[in-house]
């Protein structure tokens, strides 16, 4: 049933939504949608970016959790959704990133320099797009077989700090209440203590047969 | 067209918020029956709006915007997202709580607390201290220190007359604001992400400057509880925080008082707050704000674009003094 192409489209179809939102929401903003209405609230790019951000976030969760799904309780078939999970997690950070490069930056390299070199959230941020970046060209099967697994493996361990830079960014970003970045962090630190508990059992395992 | 400068402008000149807004149409229509833009005093008879509280009228030739006026390029803010996008962690740390959750604030029977140096501290009824002053209507902007901004209509009484009232003794530099500190009214207040209860406080000649308010409405309407009510403090030229709201306590004070976001994150939040597009918070730039209503940032403008109040800090340093 997991791997039925109807789930496929169904899990496709969820992780757009967040963007379908968005895009409804600016419609109406813009005036093209009369007929429905906008969430988006009185500061629209700021929504925007917190929406995207959030999203990126969650689905990164998401797509980290796969691993240890498949192994805790034995759905293999949920490796078939890391790349679509994956991918989504790019998709988001890189709507994030276009916003603030044209909303923000009015595409202005230097201003972007500028506050890339002048702030912390920003550059934690940018570090943690620039993580995934590799991770999305590398995708495909031609790349697993180009790379071979093992390093291919090895290079997509970047998710890790990726996560980590961007809950960093959204914790450097909010003004006080760290209530929901923290949270964030511990689910992240859960998933990621999660493998490295895992890679020193399955070491011992092969070093005592 | 006619530019007047501030102090010619009536309050009954003030245009009604509905008017305003559709003010494009009125010229449209107006130039089509060759009368003048001035013609909108025609429209501006109804001028300044309901008040319930009691007291005073606005319509006693009371000034319009002292100091920088508003420019064409300061559209006033629409009532709509002034009163549902609002950082007021008393009633919870998200834009849209204080809507949702400021009703259950009773803002009468209300009591102001007078005290410290001051000739005569006393416990005033909100009204009892209000009553003796003119409103007036100020169309300021307002700057978040979270780099977003709004243009208010507020409506109120300018500080300086009521602390002239209340005659502070020679020895008082600074003056207090405290908020009410009540979280069965308040649930913001039941968690401790800010100490409670609020407070913010001014140098004296900053409280007695002429932009300096203390602000009971907006758009001639009563000030809606999400936005201070019964009132609050309003200082253009600085960020927002130090616009302490639903005010129960002023207090006198010879040195400089704690501040509530100075003490929350010293390092980020100064006592002087003071707009300024070349200091930076630490986190983030103040050099460019986003204007509620337009999506394109803009480039903030220092002390918000109100240069007269320059003067109060000549020969300071305004990065350690931030």
């Amino acid at each position: 049933m997991l791997v039925h192409p109807a789930t496929r489209a169904a899990v496709f179809l969820l992780c757009l939504l967040p963007f379908l939102h968005l895009l409804a929401d600016w419609a109406n903003e813009l005036g093209w949608l009369p007929a429905w209405e906008s969430t988006l609230g009185p500061e629209q790019i700021h929504e925007t970016q917190v929406r995207t951000g959030l999203w990126t976030l969650r689905l990164l969760a998401v797509t980290l959790a796969v691993t240890p799904a498949r192994q805790l309780l034995g759905l293999n078939a949920l490796a078939k959704y890391r790349r679509m999970l994956g991918l989504f997690v790019f998709f988001y950070v890189a709507l994030h990133v276009a916003t603030w490069t044209w909303a923000d930056a009015n595409f202005d390299l230097g201003y972007m320099i500028e506050e890339v070199t002048k702030h912390r959230y920003i550059l934690v941020g940018m570090l943690g797009f620039l993580l995934l970046v590799p991770l999305a060209v590398t995708s495909t099967k031609g790349w697993i077989k180009r790379m071979g697994g093992r390093r291919w493996n090895r290079l997509h361990m970047l998710i890790y700090p990726a996560a980590v830079a961007g809950t960093v960014h959204y914790l450097w970003a909010v003004k006080k209440d760290a209530l929901f970045p923290f949270i964030y962090l511990a689910v992240f630190a859960l998933l990621l203590g999660y493998r490295a508990v895992r890679a020193v059992a399955d070491r011992r395992a092969r070093a005592a047969p | 067209m006619i530019i007047r400068r501030p102090a010619d402008i009536p309050s009954s000149e003030i245009t009604p918020e509905s008017t305003y807004l559709r003010r494009r149409e009125f010229i449209a229509r107006a130039a089509g029956l060759g009368v003048a833009f001035a013609g909108a005093t025609l429209l501006g008879g109804a001028a300044c709006g309901t008040r319930d509280a009691g007291g005073a009228d606005s319509a006693d030739g009371a000034l319009s915007p002292e100091g920088g006026p508003t420019s064409l390029d300061d559209k006033p803010t629409s009532f709509e997202d002034i009163t549902s996008y609002n950082n007021y962690y008393e009633f919870g740390t998200d834009k849209a709580d204080p809507k949702a959750n400021a009703g259950q604030l009773r803002t009468r029977p209300w009591t102001v607390q007078v005290d410290g140096l001051v000739k005569r501290p006393a416990a005033y009824a909100i009204d009892d201290l209000l009553k003796p002053h003119a409103l007036q209507d100020r169309v300021y902007r307002h700057r978040c220190v979270e780099a977003w901004s709004m243009v208010v209509p507020w409506q109120g009484i300018p500080l300086r007359d009521v602390i002239n009232r209340l005659e502070p003794l020679p020895s008082a530099r600074f003056v207090q604001f405290t908020t009410l500190l009540d979280p069965r009214q308040m649930p913001g207040q039941r968690r401790n992400v800010l100490d409670w209860p609020y407070v913010d406080a001014l140098r004296l000649d900053e409280a007695m400057h002429p932009l300096t308010l203390l602000a009971t409405g907006i758009y001639g309407k009563t000030m809606p509880n999400q936005n201070g009510a019964p009132m609050r403090l309003v200082i253009p030229w600085k960020y927002g925080f130090k616009g302490v709201k639903a005010i129960v306590r002023m207090s006198f004070t010879e040195k400089q008082p704690p501040t509530t976001w100075n003490v929350a994150a010293p390092s980020e939040y100064g006592f002087y707050a003071n707009v300024n597009p070349e200091v930076d918070h630490p986190r983030w730039t103040q050099s460019r704000e986003r204007r509620i209503g337009e999506f394109r940032r803009r480039a903030t403008l220092m002390f918000n674009g109100y240069p007269e109040v320059a003067g109060l800090y000549r020969g300071m340093d305004m990065r350690s003094n931030f």
